[in-house]
């Protein structure tokens, strides 16, 4: 048995936030106790969390992997690395892989690398159509037992209503959500930034906010026909959190997930056309930016999820128009919804719901709380540390941030994973066997 | 003012120059043009200068007006093409400009396709100056200086007197590098910016606070919009906008959008019209007044050897303390 002690616990699924310890056995939450009560039981080991947050293990449901088919720019391994150095213990890894999450012999490709690299728990999620390619449903029954957690074309939407319709049919049946990048391209083509007055300024082709908000409009009413859930990726604009607003007051099963970087930066990062601010959806107006905090707040939000996009310098170091969509997130999210506690701009029980609770709910996972019995994934977070996060920080195969010298609040101390410490003050604990 | 309060280190647009610049600019071109019209119209202003002429988009008139400027300052001039991507290529921007870089020009003159390649290159490229002959949708300054000198000479002002102008901007403005130097230029200057052309390629956006200040008007009527104007510049209108979607055929941009005599009875008196060319006689402009009197047209690319003559001229002189 192990104890941790001394900290403060936050667990929104039990709507604990104060003084209590936390009772590890057999790689489950034995019990959360007032703290100190007991404490002179038999433990196997004592961890002092003084001055520090004990929080569920993070889950973060957008992830890329890039494994298998490009290696050059993240692994599963170093991706799990990266994800347990920023506090998630569960992370949802999407199909736009080569080949594409489309059949049992990819899920059990990467859940093997998964088990080899042994940091955090990868879960994958399966397309929604072969390849990627919205013409023929992909297998979905063989990917749900196979392993995948839900369903995604990410990257591209399901162009094919019709296809939609059937797979949605598929995936209630197999009680999974499907996850939805919502981006009519044929409104946003060839765009690289949000369309505004600063695209017009910088002479860079925009993505207008409606190319998301008509996809999201098409997707709320397929969900309410279908009765199955819609899982929105990485909201950008207002008018979409309004839509999921009123889906949600209406009964619709949807869930939808933002990203710290969109609930932070502003499209001013592109203003000196810096490619490590280019992503997809892009970042828009300082108005769209409050709305969806707004929208975190009420909980129309459900989930804060990363979009951790590796991409090698070769394909950001190059032209704003040509360069690649995204950047990473897994090492930075957490601390930067802790600013956002610390700022008061969240509470705490709403952020740390928003990256364990929510996400847990959006996809039906058994993760992100620590109430008896969950399995035990544990975060002990030092709230008060300030660092300055820089490129030798990330452990990520590739560096496009454009987070580097900003000051972030918070830092990742210690992390379980079922039970096993595999993080120790900031250090990968070796084999995972310590107990 | 000499050589060396020039702020600037490179030239990347007309966004970011101040008045004080930019009218500066505009003087030393307009002594400039009086070198191009000697017998020998040779200078030894930038002797042993190299100039690079990066173009990897296809130009005529811009290259040869920069490679003429440079020689008759007598700086060593050398011309590269291509076209395409980078990475159609095979080697990158970057290690392009690099390769060049080591070679040691003074002055990198590039035109690309990409909004931001000049920006880009300047960021990291630590010891050439860098002019932007023309980047993406974005800026193309060395043309707004020249069309700022043509109205110069033409109304007879020193280019701090050249203000309270009407300027009307027809055309495909959304995707005109042309149009935006200008903009920023006669806003400088404190000229009014009417922009006139279909929404699908004069978006809204032109008129907000962030985009260029918020002094642009927008205009869909064309008899509307070049009413009272002193300059109507006429941009080119490209076939493939066609093909794109933003316009349903050529010849309804021409029903609504032609520039003709007729078109500009309504504007004021004496009332000059300026075409960055090549022009698409009957589509965008009639021949009738192309080819009139009221056409600058030969004039500005005279001006453009003598704009970019100042241009190379100041940016090689910077830091040379003798001699200038």
């Amino acid at each position: 048995m192990i104890r941790i002690s001394n900290g403060i616990v936050v667990d929104p699924a039990t709507d604990r936030d104060g003084e209590f310890d936390v009772l590890i056995e057999d790689g489950k939450i034995l019990d959360v106790v007032p703290r100190g009560l007991g404490a002179d039981g038999d433990f196997e080991r004592v961890i002092d969390a003084s001055g520090c947050w004990i929080i569920p293990g993070l889950i973060d449901l957008h992830v890329h992997l890039r494994e298998p088919g490009q290696e050059w720019k993240e692994t599963v391994e170093t991706g799990a690395l990266a994800a347990l150095k920023g506090g998630f213990t569960s992370i949802c890894c999407m199909p736009n892989t080569e080949p594409a999450i489309d059949s049992e012999e990819v899920v059990r490709y990467i859940l093997d690398k998964a088990a080899q690299a042994n940091y955090s728990r990868v879960l994958p999620i399966g397309a929604v159509t072969k390849a990627r390619v919205g013409k023929e449903m992909a297998p979905l029954s063989e990917l749900r037992e196979a392993g995948c957690v839900a369903f995604s074309d990410d990257g591209d939407p399901v162009y094919n209503a019709g296809i939609m319709r059937r797979a949605l049919e598929w995936a209630k049946m197999l009680d999974a959500p499907i996850s939805c990048h919502e981006e009519d391209k044929d409104i946003s083509c060839g765009g690289c930034m949000n369309e505004s007055a600063l695209s017009t300024r910088l002479g860079l082709t925009g993505m207008p906010k409606v190319a998301e908000d008509v996809m999201v409009a098409r997707d709320i009413e397929l969900a309410r026909d279908t009765g199955a859930k819609v899982h929105f990726c990485h909201v950008s604009t207002a008018r979409s959190v309004e839509l999921i607003r009123r889906a949600k007051n209406d009964g619709i099963p949807v869930t939808a997930e933002v990203t710290p970087h969109h609930l932070v930066l502003t499209e001013d990062a592109v203003r000196a056309y810096d490619t490590y601010a280019k992503m997809s959806p892009p970042l828009r107006e300082e108005e769209e930016r409050e709305l969806l905090v707004e929208g975190v707040k009420d909980g129309t939000l459900d989930a804060i999820a990363s979009d951790h996009a590796p991409h090698e310098d070769d394909v950001k170091k190059i032209e704003f128009a040509e360069a690649a969509m995204g950047i990473l997130g897994l090492q930075t999210s957490l601390p930067l919804m802790v600013s956002f506690i610390e700022d008061q701009v969240l509470t705490r029980k709403r952020a740390i719901s928003s990256l364990a609770e929510a996400p847990a709910r959006a996809f039906g996972l058994p993760y992100g709380t620590l109430r008896k019995n969950a399995p035990a994934d544990i975060v002990i977070v030092d709230p008060q540390k300030e660092w300055q996060f820089e490129r030798e920080d990330v452990v990520s195969k590739s560096f496009n941030s454009p987070f580097y010298g900003r000051t972030m609040k918070g830092k990742v101390r210690d992390v379980f994973v079922q039970g096993v410490l595999r993080l120790e003050n900031e250090e990968v604990v070796l084999g995972g066997q310590c107990k | 003012m000499n050589v060396d309060s020039v702020r600037f280190q490179h030239l990347l647009g007309i966004e970011g120059l101040s008045r004080e610049d930019l009218i500066f600019l505009l003087e030393n071109s307009q002594q400039f043009v009086e070198v191009s019209q000697r017998d020998l119209k040779k200078v030894p202003a930038l002797r042993g200068k190299t100039i690079i002429n990066l173009f990897l988009e296809p130009s005529t008139r811009t290259r040869a007006s920069f490679e003429i400027a440079g020689k008759r300052l007598s700086a060593d001039t050398i011309n590269i093409s291509g076209s395409g991507t980078s990475v159609s290529k095979g080697e990158t921007l970057l290690d392009t400009a690099r390769t060049l870089q080591a070679m040691n020009p003074d002055i990198l003159v590039v035109r690309h396709r990409s909004s931001g390649a000049a920006h880009f290159l300047s960021q990291e490229l630590t010891r050439t100056a860098v002019v932007n002959a023309g980047d993406g949708m974005h800026e193309h300054p060395t043309q707004a200086l020249l069309d700022c000198l043509t109205l110069c000479q033409h109304f007879e002002l020193a280019p701090s007197e050249l203000k309270g102008k009407n300027i009307t901007i027809v055309g495909d403005i959304r995707h005109s590098r042309v149009a935006r130097s200008n903009i920023w230029a006669h806003q400088l200057l404190g000229n009014k910016v009417t922009l006139v052309g279909p929404a699908t390629l004069v978006p809204h956006e032109f008129a907000d606070e962030e985009a260029f200040g918020g002094g642009v008007r927008i205009c869909h009527t064309l008899r509307e919009g070049v009413e009272g104007a002193d300059v109507v510049m006429v941009l080119r209108i490209q076939l493939e906008r066609q093909s794109d979607n933003f316009i349903p055929t050529l010849e309804e941009y021409t029903r609504q959008y032609c520039v003709t005599p007729q078109v500009l009875e309504g504007a004021a008196p004496g009332c000059v019209v300026l075409h960055p060319g090549p022009a698409n006689r009957g589509i965008e402009i009639s021949s009738t007044l192309y080819e009139g009197t009221q056409s600058l047209v030969e004039k500005q690319v005279t001006n453009g050897v003598a704009v970019r003559m100042a241009t190379l001229f100041l940016l090689g002189s910077r830091g040379r303390k003798e001699n200038v």
